[in-house]
């Protein structure tokens, strides 16, 4: 840990970069937000892809996540519909895993010889991707600070070998080793500096506006054009001939049909958040967003980054 | 003798499969040793988050030699059948024996199995039980092939004798097995080997780890009891919780905190739910006042700080637990129960039998005929069965599915709807076990009664019976239900009625759905000038199809042109009764017959329970009203009551008789006797007194059936027992005289007659 972070951490950004700092220094790559509107930060095909095929990898990320359904309009003292998800992924998983990511708590001023640390049985499914795996949310003093799991299918495809994939939730793990009752009230940079400024500075006026936009003002049936588009556009990217007829190299465009897989998964989310898909159309819909991302899986699988 | 120790230790177990994953451990492993020979006198499982152990005393050190003698081919059988007799046992020629018989000489294998070292076995037994384990979900980890629950790390394996311990060796995808483990994630102190499952279980307490799942429930319990008690509160129990809990700490630490006086508004109910089912924390509650007050946590460790750290974190969690709870709470507060209701028209039930708010309007028009039977105000139980499922659209249940009905009575309450609608709200899903309470205010009963048939009904109109093991729709219970709500309620009523109004509310909308199609396809069919098309043929029938444009042929053009939607309107109108007259006889009648006797069949199985005899109650089922549950209940008691007396005993013996003469009479004869007997043709005064005793009996049996009062039934059926014995023993029913014989046959079949007014006694077992 560098001298600068040392000590208690003083705000959401800090633990943030200590974060950053303590997986760098694992040697993970340090990669930046996906640039799309996702519902949790293994939508990033940093991981959704990536984890497929038998390379190994190594990559952590703040992903910005966003879940309609959550708006508080900023009042509820944790609950956002646009949160920070920090995501490690690591390819395959190595068998420490669970020391390195105690490793992590410390570096972000959690002491291990004060708190209660426990891995709760959590088996983790993604409908959407076609995915899931076993493993854990981890508690600290009975609050959930990360999920831990080990990827055992993604986008219908067996993930051999198997990656770990952590997720904190970074307001929640923030609020929590920094003494803050009500998220808005965080200091997102140090409180000491010339311009203190807090989550509720930056996010409050952001929430109200979501929330009420996500809930009352979103325009369904545009909303329900964009999904269908979206899906349409998926399936021409990958029906579109391997090799390019202007290169003439093979190229599979699996992150840009992926891009629209994530596109129809958000629609779908802000339709539900607006309650006009009824209980039967919910599966219908997962099915038709499972069946875009499993597609790029296999696509992606034929590709030089997925493949031996 | 050795004692082994196996652990194999890995990462967080869940708690929930803990148990069984011990008991299988013991299972497979001591299995697979007694089959290779290997012998122990006993065995015990253990489970933590991180281990499952198993300890096994008096292990047979090798297992005994095994010697096994094969009859092979004579000597000097063609070579072809020696060698294969040689490939078999897997010897050579010079190792066969040559042995003697009567016809000559053969040779003989004599394979000898020598003893297997218990270390072997176990070696053996362990890596294939740990390659089939039965866990529930099995994972893979890292670039491996193995699966476990969760990933393995290392695998404790030793034999202990008298002269020390040695490890049982044995590798498994990596894992060599040893004799070292580790304790307490963070109270313990690195790596350590141990000598015997004493050291073991010692060393682990010493690195903070209580081995038995059991002892650390106990201890759990006993401080949460001891913490409550102190401030004069008690733990609200749930074992459940406590297993669980006791399975995912290894070194449990009872913590109690507040819970912050802004949730003492929420339903105690919700408190608790939300404690349990997010945070795991026990209820602690006020003896007093029965408030929910503080709660129980259980760390996994103890700290410097006495769990201050700990404690403050988890009260920090309950308080935006709790928060949510409480907006969820205020948020359907402010949602009427019938705005509620509403949304459950975008809900499916079952995509063939519509949505849940269909569903309702069911239940509604069912509720209200049931209402009047069982002493409730129509009205309100329509206005009851409208609401009682709305709470399943609220953001409470949607977050907790088990508060149900409970919070339906809550927001009922809350709206100021009366009492008896609220409680309706939660009661209508009762009893839901064989022992769970059966409502007793009407308006709850009729709704119960209305949701179950409903769900009966339905599912049998589209021929979804449970079949074997197979009840995906809980329809055992289901009826069950009725049938308790009828018996301990003493409702009155047939249920086939109930049956016929439950099938015509399914039957209903399907017609209207039918008739508005066959509508629109004669007028299709007219605008576009067919006679018939394909699609009317469709949903008529070939022959429908000729009857609709026989009508419609019949009808002059002149008044068609003028009034074709009228006249379309009436053929669809008329081909629905038509269609409706023959689904009720192909399809209805029979689903009706069948679910009655799936109803008696699920009483057979209640009323077992209670120690009356399957033969009773068949003898009752044949009575006329066998579908009023209450009445034949009443008739099968007294009928078993009555069987099981001495008299009862014996009239069942005479009635066999007289059944038994007259059937082989009958038979032989070939005429059934069912003559009035005439008392004048009665020889002896035994014959004479039984035609007394059968008038008698037979006006005091039909007055006290008449009252529905079949223990009178009984005692007067018991006055017959004497006269019927005395006939028997004096008389000879077989008299030469034809027309004295005759008579007597005619007077056994009263005997018939008379009792069959009480129950159908030839279906007893006497």
């Amino acid at each position: 840990m560098n001298t600068e972070t040392a000590g208690k951490p003083r705000s959401f950004q800090d633990i943030l970069l200590r974060l950053q700092n303590y997986w760098a220094s694992k040697g993970c790559a340090i990669l930046q937000p996906y640039d799309m509107e996702v519902g949790a930060g293994t939508f990033h095909p940093a991981t959704t892809l990536r984890c497929l095929g038998p390379k190994p990898w190594a990559a952590a990320y703040v992903q910005p996540s966003r879940r309609p359904t959550d708006g508080r309009y900023g009042e509820n003292p944790n609950r956002l519909q646009h949160f920070y998800q920090y995501q490690v992924i690591i390819k395959p998983s190595p068998p420490d895993l669970q020391e390195l990511y105690l490793g992590s708590l410390e570096a972000i001023g959690i002491d291990m010889e004060l708190h209660d640390i426990r891995f709760v049985e959590d088996d983790w499914e993604s409908p959407t991707l076609g995915a899931w795996g076993l493993g854990w949310e981890v508690w600290c003093d009975g609050m959930e600070v990360s999920q831990f799991t080990y990827f055992q299918q993604v986008g219908g495809q067996d993930c051999n070998p198997v990656s770990g994939e952590l997720t904190y939730g970074l307001e929640r793990l923030a609020m929590y080793v920094l003494g803050v009752d009500h998220v808005m009230e965080m200091p997102f940079n140090d409180p000491q500096s010339a311009t203190p400024i807090s989550y509720g500075d930056i996010f409050l006026q952001t929430e109200q506006e979501y929330s009420r936009w996500n809930f009352d003002v979103a325009d369904t049936d545009k909303l329900l054009e964009h999904f269908v588009d979206a899906e349409a556009e998926c399936a021409r990217i990958l029906a579109a001939p391997t090799v390019d007829p202007k290169t003439g190299r093979e190229i599979i465009m699996v992150h840009p049909a992926y891009d629209q897989a994530i596109k129809a998964s958000h629609m779908f989310n802000l339709l539900d958040a607006r309650g006009v898909i009824s209980v039967t159309e919910r599966q219908a819909y997962i099915g038709r967003v499972r069946a875009l991302t499993k597609s790029c899986a296999d696509a992606f699988v034929l590709t030089a980054a997925g493949r031996a | 003798m050795a004692d082994l120790l196996l652990e194999i230790f890995s990462e967080e177990i869940p708690a929930r499969m803990q148990k069984r994953a011990a008991a299988d451990l013991k299972k497979l492993v001591t299995d697979g040793m007694v089959e290779a020979g290997i012998t122990y006198e006993s065995a015990a499982a253990f489970a933590t988050p991180r281990r499952l152990c198993l300890s096994v005393i008096g292990v047979l050190e090798e297992s005994p030699t095994l010697r096994e003698e094969r009859k092979g081919p004579r000597v000097g059988a063609p070579e072809r059948a020696i060698e294969g007799f040689l490939r078999g046992a897997g010897l050579t020629l010079d190792d066969l024996t040559v042995r003697d018989d009567k016809k000559g000489q053969f040779y003989v294998a004599v394979i000898e199995k020598p003893g297997r070292t218990a270390s072997d076995v176990i070696a053996e037994v362990v890596e294939a039980t740990i390659r089939k384990f039965p866990w529930p979900k099995a994972m893979r980890w890292g670039a491996g092939t193995l699966r476990w629950v969760r990933p393995m790390h290392s695998i404790l394996s030793i034999l202990s004798k008298s002269e020390g311990a040695e490890v049982v060796p044995f590798e498994i995808d990596g894992i060599v097995s040893g004799d070292t483990t580790e304790g307490h994630r963070f109270m313990g102190n690195g790596r350590f080997a141990v000598s015997s499952f004493e050291d073991y279980e010692a060393k682990l307490k010493a690195a903070g780890v209580i081995l038995n799942a059991e002892d650390r429930a106990e201890s759990i319990w006993a401080d949460a009891t001891n913490l409550a008690f102190a401030q004069g509160l008690e733990v609200v129990e749930d074992a459940g919780l406590l297993a669980e809990v006791a399975g995912l700490v290894e070194w449990p630490v009872v913590l109690m905190g507040d819970i912050a006086e802004d949730f003492m508004g929420l339903p105690p109910e919700v408190l608790q739910t939300s404690m349990r089912e997010h945070q795991k924390f026990f209820s602690v509650r006020n003896t007093k006042s029965g408030r929910i007050e503080k709660f129980i946590t259980v760390a996994n460790r103890e700290t410097a700080d006495n769990g201050a750290t700990i404690l403050a974190g988890n009260q920090k969690v309950l308080f935006a637990r709790l928060s949510d709870a409480k907006f969820f709470w205020e948020n359907d507060l402010r949602v009427s129960l019938e705005d509620m209701a509403v949304k459950l028209e975008n809900v499916t039930f079952h995509n063939k039998l519509g949505t849940q708010a269909q569903r309702i309007g069911r239940i509604a028009a069912l509720a209200r005929e049931i209402a009047p039977i069982v002493g409730a105000d129509a009205d309100m139980a329509e206005q009851a069965a409208k609401i009682a499922k709305a709470d399943l659209s609220s953001e409470m249940v949607y977050e907790f599915p088990e508060l149900q009905g409970l919070m339906g009575r809550y927001y009922a309450q809350a709206a100021g709807l009366p009492q008896e609608v609220a409680n309706a709200c939660e009661m209508h899903y009762s009893p839901l076990g064989p022992s769970d309470d059966v409502p007793s205010e009407a308006v709850s009963i009729a709704v119960a009664l209305a949701d179950k048939i409903d769900t009966l009904t339905g599912f049998w109109a589209i021929d979804e019976k449970p079949t074997g093991s197979k009840d995906p729709f809980a329809l055992r219970r289901a009826a069950l239900g009725v049938i308790r709500l009828i018996l301990e309620n003493s409702v009155r009523f047939g249920l086939s009625d109930r049956i016929e109004d439950g099938f015509e509310e399914h039957r209903q909308p399907t017609l209207d759905a039918l008739e508005r199609k066959v509508y629109v396809s004669i007028l299709n069919d007219y605008e576009q000038g067919v006679r018939v098309s394909e699609e009317l043929v469709d949903l008529v029938g070939t022959r429908g199809g000729k009857d609709a444009q026989n009508i419609n042929d019949a009808i002059p053009l002149q008044i068609k042109e003028r009034h074709i939607r009228t006249s379309a309107k009436n053929l669809a109108e008329m081909y629905r009764i038509q269609k409706s007259g023959t689904e009720w006889r192909d399809h209805f009648i029979p689903a009706r017959g069948n679910l009655i006797a799936f109803f008696h069949d699920r009483l057979k199985v209640y009323l077992k329970a209670q120690g009356i005899t399957h033969d009773v109650i068949d003898a009752c089922l044949a009575m006329p009203n066998n579908d009023d549950l209450t009445l034949l209940v009443n008739r099968v008691t007294a009928l078993q009551a009555f069987v099981n007396t001495d008299d009862g005993v014996n009239l069942l013996q005479g009635y066999k008789r007289a059944n038994n003469i007259l059937a082989a009479e009958e038979k032989k004869d070939g005429v059934s006797y069912e003559g009035e007997p005439e008392i004048r043709f009665a020889e002896s005064a035994e014959e004479k007194a039984l035609f007394a005793a059968l008038d008698a009996g037979e006006v005091a049996i039909s007055t006290a059936l008449d009252a529905e009062d079949f223990s009178a039934a009984m005692a007067a059926m018991a006055n017959l027992r004497s006269p019927i014995d005395a006939f028997f023993d004096s008389t000879q029913v077989n008299s030469g005289n034809q027309i004295v014989r005759r008579n007597r046959l005619c007077l056994l079949n009263r005997i018939r007659v008379v009792m069959h007014k009480v129950a159908i006694f030839s279906a007893l077992n006497g």
